[in-house]
């Protein structure tokens, strides 16, 4: 302490007091990253698996069967989407009319018109494995399992929405019940027993395909040897791994 | 024709965070306004620097309340800080704000030393406040003038990269997503930078004007001129910037132009053409220019410079909205456009808006109370005797 000063403590005291106060708040909070805690389930091992879907857009008939099924299983709210269905009209004048069954009972109302092409193209999360919903979020909340999924660790979201801004398609939303980032988890709570995400096992035309890039007898790596396919916006470069099969190119 | 995505007509970024860059941009502004003294010694930024600092703090303070207000989960907020996902724009929020708060914390400490000695030899709570804040070292001589000087100096010459980085860093988080054309360009960090620079400059000028009225002091010409000047260059190149990154898209007629061409007339023309680039801008360059190259009556003259002050400083706030707004109006499947209108009285509407860009003006009036915010000569010198 110094002469001059009247006071107790001199300042660099006080300071060192504080910063070892600090050091000590730091230590608190290292923390394990929040991606990685996703409990095994069971006997499930997600090393062995790498999940992908694939959409057979020709075999699509717009029943919306999905839709209903995805809102059922994974309790999403109404006017939010974890999954959807497109109608794409082109008209004769080769426009293009979009809509989505949006009513509550996810029913395509009838249209007349001058339609010279009609088809359906189902949409969900794409899986991408340089996903930038990852990339973007700010506390590591959402993440990408070993098994190939992109998930969100609902109790560590702070809800920014900096992911739903960041997906090229439209599939994020802010949960309105608890405030944070909701998506399509592939079912993650049925894949890792074995069963099918609920809008495959409902489809009745098989246009929604689900299997494990990691097993070369799949259905989904054989279809994906055989047919062409494409991705959603490739120049992304997120590396979708939601496959389109008979994909027009006006879908975006 | 119009289609958007089913989930897109959930608007997810409101008013907070056309608040939040809009805040984050007059902490950058006001702080190299207070550079210009601390930093680069300009004489003619002298009545304003203090004020300069001080408005810096206050609003520093109050800047990460709207986001904290859009938070889904405020609570966790600190996980920005726990967990940082570094390939995240936004996680450097939490470093980058720490960062200049404790530097302009720093500065302020050093500027207002002296007023919190006067206070520190008195009686009573607020001279143990103040004893406190100096670290209860309450000596002073010539030679910890001079150290605070020169440690000033050094501390400022941080904070101006830092600055920089604040706000521009803000625009990079816009700039870097590139689902959304409106947002994607390397552009938007630099328009932000040049933005928030004549937001700063325009909300100290605006604001000196006031409070010399309210109470009745005379403005110091040199400073204001020289506080125009800036505006009005820092304006020219903001504006020009914004221009360029819309001319440049239309001009290459790329696939996204067809949309955003359309969002422009069907969705922005009021508040892009006619107010960011119109109104708001067109007549403040006016005003400053007729202020630069005649010379008028001072009376005149200030007045051009406190309207054109105003006018840009509503025009950022209009930018901001345009971008943020702007940018989620727009669909991602590019085949049309969902709506917003926001709301008076719920979490983050106007209503909340108005009073969190309205508390650091409320604290910078209590700081007033506690330290001399302008040189004491300056406060002393009442309008009236101007004649």
């Amino acid at each position: 302490m110094s002469r001059d000063n009247p006071c107790r403590w001199s300042r660099r005291e006080l300071l060192q007091a504080l910063s070892a106060g600090s050091g000590l708040l730091l230590l608190h909070c290292g923390s394990q990253p929040p991606g990685e805690r996703q409990a095994q389930r069971g006997a499930y091992d997600w090393n062995k698996h790498f999940w992908g879907y694939a959409v057979d857009t020709t075999r699509c008939i717009g029943c919306c069967a999905c839709m209903r099924a995805c809102r059922r299983e994974n309790d999403v709210p109404l006017t939010y989407y974890r999954t959807w269905v497109e109608r794409y009209r082109i008209l004769k004048d080769d426009r293009v009319a979009v809509d989505v069954a949006t009513n509550d009972e996810h029913i395509f109302s009838p249209v007349s018109g001058d339609v010279k092409k009609a088809f359906f193209v189902p949409k969900l999360c794409n899986h991408c494995s340089k996903s930038v919903c990852n990339q973007v979020c700010p506390v590591g909340a959402s993440y990408y399992t070993r098994d190939g999924v992109v998930l969100v660790d609902t109790k560590w979201c702070i809800g920014c929405g900096y992911c739903v801004q960041a997906c090229p398609y439209g599939t994020r939303y802010i949960r309105p019940a608890d405030h944070v980032a909701d998506k399509c988890t592939l079912c993650y709570h049925r894949i890792t027993r074995g069963l099918l995400p609920a809008c495959v096992e409902v489809c009745p035309t098989k246009a929604r395909i689900f299997g494990d890039l990691k097993d070369p007898k799949d259905h989904l790596v054989t279809l994906l040897k055989q047919r062409r396919y494409r991705v959603l916006r490739p120049e992304m470069g997120t590396r979708p791994k939601c496959y389109y099969l008979g994909l027009e190119r006006e879908v975006i | 024709m119009n289609f958007v995505f089913p989930n897109e007509p959930h608007v997810v970024w409101s008013v907070m965070i056309v608040l939040y860059p809009f805040m984050s941009g007059l902490v950058s502004g006001a702080f190299i306004v207070a550079a210009m003294y601390y930093v680069f010694r300009q004489e003619a930024f002298k009545p304003i620097a203090r004020f300069a600092l001080a408005s810096t703090l206050v609003f520093l303070v109050f800047a990460p309340l709207p986001l904290l207000v859009h938070l889904g989960n405020p609570a966790r907020g600190g996980n920005i800080m726990i967990t940082p996902n570094f390939t995240s724009a936004k996680a450097g929020f939490g470093f980058i704000f720490s960062g200049f708060m404790l530097l302009v914390s720093m500065m302020a400490w050093f500027v207002f030393r002296k007023d919190l000695l006067e206070r520190a030899r008195g009686k009573g709570p607020l001279a143990l406040i103040s004893r406190l804040i100096l670290l209860l070292d309450t000596r002073e001589s010539e030679a910890t003038r001079r150290a605070d000087d020169r440690v000033l100096r050094i501390l400022g010459g941080i904070g101006i990269p830092l600055a920089i980085l604040l706000h521009g860093y803000v625009g990079f988080m816009f700039g870097s997503l590139k689902a959304n054309p409106w947002w994607s360009t390397p552009l938007m960090f630099v328009i932000f930078v040049f933005s928030a620079l004549v937001s700063g400059f325009a909300v100290i000028t605006f604001h000196y004007f006031l409070v010399s009225w309210i109470n009745r002091w005379k403005v110091d010409s040199g400073c204001v001129q020289a506080l125009s000047r800036y505006l009005w260059g820092f304006m020219i190149v903001a504006v020009g910037l914004e221009l360029l990154e819309l001319m440049s898209i239309a001009y290459q007629q790329t696939a996204e132009w067809e949309v955003l061409r359309r969002l422009i007339e069907e969705r922005l023309w009021i508040s892009y053409v006619v107010l960011q680039f119109g109104l708001l801008a067109l007549v403040p360059f006016l005003l400053l220019l007729t202020n630069t190259l005649l010379e008028l009556p001072r009376r005149i003259s200030r007045l051009l410079v406190w309207l054109a002050a105003a006018m840009l400083l509503l025009q950022v706030l209009v930018m901001r909205w345009n971008v943020v707004i702007g940018g989620q109006l727009l669909s991602k499947s590019f085949r049309g456009f969902t709506s917003y209108m926001p709301g008076l009285w719920e979490k983050e509407g106007l209503f909340v808006g108005v009073i969190i860009f309205t508390l650091p003006f409320l604290i910078l009036y209590g700081f007033h109370k506690f330290v001399h915010l302008f040189p004491d000569d300056h406060q002393a010198r009442p309008r009236d005797r101007e004649a």
